[in-house]
């Protein structure tokens, strides 16, 4: 009988593997490290106490998770159609939306900025105080603009993973509607998709510093910034929390992408 | 009631230079199971196509129960329909499949559970009601797509080659099936395959499709004993190439046998044409002085297939029942004409 060898790794592939640990790892355990001295220099929760009592970084907090919430329910609801409709109608378009939908990634933050900003100086007293008096209505539409590649990218993916054409056809031949077909058969077969485009949207909207900071409104990655510069143990224990939530998240999109696959692996196999 | 339920009437879709329908006329009878039957690309899924409301035809109309619905959109032709790949919705088990055409009709949930069980229990899956999709087998899930194609109690069912991902155990058993419940509930069916023997098997009637148009609509035995055109008698069983001599009042002679010949009209009497004849159609038998040699033998079981090659070098397949003392490989044998019929494809080439 043969003997199966026993296959060693290699050492250089072992060796790239602690490289990448400690390239990746090291700065999250120095944060988190630093996040427990507080000013006094002493060890403690200080500054994640400090934080649920700086209520300028509360109500920051809560407009930039509005925001996220808003951007991601108008993205989805304007970009699953889209990619639906281009993939099941339009497929030789595909490329097209695909390019503009790059555009976003292409032109820097800063010009949209610049552009909110005229268009701010520009509007009718009227429009100003209906779309800029608030950072939910002034900077979601340019949110949803810059969510655009990640979210595209997420849902055609999972729109090309299913069998689109023949779903539609069976839905539509049983009697349903565009709507309840978009909502009760694309929509719960392309659950990963829609909750990593989502996440992609609020961890977009949770980081994006440079136009809501050149229109002077007071997000919550504005806030981290000039807490960060006042308060650096504060900033670093806010930082680690918000790594410590995007992780969650994204293992929860990664957990439940893995049970559908499991699931299709299943299927397969009968 | 109209005493045809589904009227096909000059139907043309085109898809930029490539016609793939042209100008199809087609009746189904209420409760007739017809089949559609062609190679890929012949038009016949184009066809169930449109006649499913998922496309719409370039010139032509569809008619179902005398009323005209070639503009009314695929959820509103109540027909049910059973897709080549597998149809079920992921997310819902199959009692949900099923229930959902129901749902779509703002059925009562009472009724709607009543209704799903009773069909679930006509395709034998009862117990696999709290199944997902990817908990059933292929010919389960074709099973439950086939319930939720019922369920809705459909004017039409449209079939489109539903066994074609299935093994062929699978296949055989849930043709008939298919065949028993179509019965059963006298539904008109619409079955789009590509597959003969399928196609033969199951319908009512047969038509046969090439290049967009229909080439031949008729029963079964009609279709295979009594092809209308070269194309249909080569794509639906098989078919041996003959030299046959054209005799007076419309007469063949073919391996020494006087024959009856369709198509020979036009052909001049004592010239030599192309005759089409099916391997069941010819006998060989041992014969010293036979103008052939056996080449080949295959066991097929309850028949046995011969490949002879006839003294001028050409082959001809011929089917026999499978019984002792059938000739040997090598041995001379004497080939025969059984058939009353032949099929005149065209003048002999030489």
């Amino acid at each position: 009988m043969r003997r199966r060898r026993r296959r060693r790794p290699r050492l250089w592939r072992v060796t790239i593997l602690v490289l990448a640990a400690v390239f990746f790892l090291g700065p999250q355990v120095s944060a988190l490290r630093y996040s427990f001295v507080q000013s006094n220099g002493e060890n403690g929760l200080g500054n994640y106490t400090q934080l649920f009592h700086d209520s300028a970084l509360g109500s920051s907090l809560v407009t930039s998770l509005e925001i996220a919430a808003l951007t991601t329910v108008i993205m989805l609801a304007l970009m699953l159609p889209t990619v639906v409709w281009v993939r099941l109608r339009l497929p030789r378009l595909a490329v097209v939306v695909e390019s503009i939908s790059v555009l976003p990634i292409v032109i820097p933050p800063i010009v949209m900025a610049a552009g909110l900003a005229t268009l701010q100086s520009h509007a009718s007293a009227q429009i100003s105080s209906v779309i800029f008096t608030s950072p939910l209505t002034a900077l979601t539409p340019f949110y949803v603009i810059l969510a655009m590649p990640f979210a595209f990218r997420s849902l055609d993916v999972g729109v090309r993973a299913i069998d689109l054409r023949t779903l539609v056809d069976a839905a539509r031949n049983l009697g349903a509607g565009w709507t309840t077909l978009l909502l009760r058969v694309i929509l719960p077969n392309v659950r990963t998709a829609i909750l990593t485009a989502a996440s992609l949207t609020v961890a977009l909207v949770l980081a994006e510093v440079v136009i809501s900071e050149t229109l002077l409104y007071d997000t919550y990655p504005v806030e981290l910034v000039n807490t960060g510069q006042n308060l650096v143990g504060v900033a670093v224990a806010l930082s680690v929390l918000s790594l410590a939530v995007t992780w969650l998240l994204l293992y929860m999109v990664s957990f439940i992408g893995n049970r559908d696959a499991s699931r299709a692996r299943i299927g397969r196999l009968l | 009631m109209s005493a045809v339920a589904v009227h096909l009437d000059r139907l043309t879709r085109r898809f930029g230079a490539l016609t793939a329908l042209d100008e199809l006329d087609l009746d189904v009878a209420p409760g007739e199971l017809l089949a559609l039957l062609g190679p890929s690309g012949c038009g016949k899924t184009t066809a169930l196509r449109l006649l499913g409301g998922f496309d719409r035809p370039d010139a032509g109309r569809v008619m179902v129960g005398g009323q005209d619905v070639t503009n009314t959109p695929a959820n509103r032709r109540d027909m049910g329909m059973v897709f080549q790949a597998y149809s079920l919705f992921p997310n819902m088990d199959a009692h949900r499949n099923v229930q959902f055409g129901l749902r779509m009709r703002k059925m009562g949930a009472a009724q709607r559970k009543a209704r799903a069980d009773e069909v679930l229990d006509l395709v034998g899956l009862a117990d696999h009601a709290g199944h997902y999709p990817y908990q059933l087998s292929g010919g389960q899930q074709q099973r439950v797509a086939l319930a939720r194609a019922l369920a809705i109690e459909p004017s039409v069912l449209l079939l489109d080659e539903p066994l074609s991902a299935l093994d062929a155990r699978v296949r055989n058993q849930l043709r008939a099936e298919i065949r028993a419940v179509q019965q059963r509930l006298g539904i008109t069916t619409l079955f789009v395959t590509h597959d003969q023997a399928e196609a033969l098997s199951i319908a009512d009637r047969v038509g046969v499709m090439h290049d967009g148009r229909l080439e031949q609509l008729g029963t079964p035995e009609e279709v295979y004993d009594r092809p209308a055109t070269p194309f249909v008698a080569e794509f639906v069983g098989t078919m041996n190439h003959v030299a046959g001599r054209v005799l007076a009042g419309g007469r063949l002679e073919v391996l020494g046998s006087s024959l009856k010949a369709i198509g020979a009209d036009g052909q001049q009497q004592g010239g030599m044409v192309e005759v089409l004849v099916r391997p069941e159609a010819l006998e060989a038998v041992a014969d010293e002085h036979g103008h052939a040699i056996v080449a080949e033998r295959t066991f097929l079981g309850s028949l046995t297939r011969m490949r002879v090659t006839l003294d001028d070098g050409a082959d001809l397949l011929i089917d026999v029942a499978t019984r002792r003392g059938l000739p040997e490989p090598g041995a001379r044998v004497a080939v025969r004409v059984t058939s009353e019929d032949a099929l005149v494809s065209g003048p002999s080439t030489p």
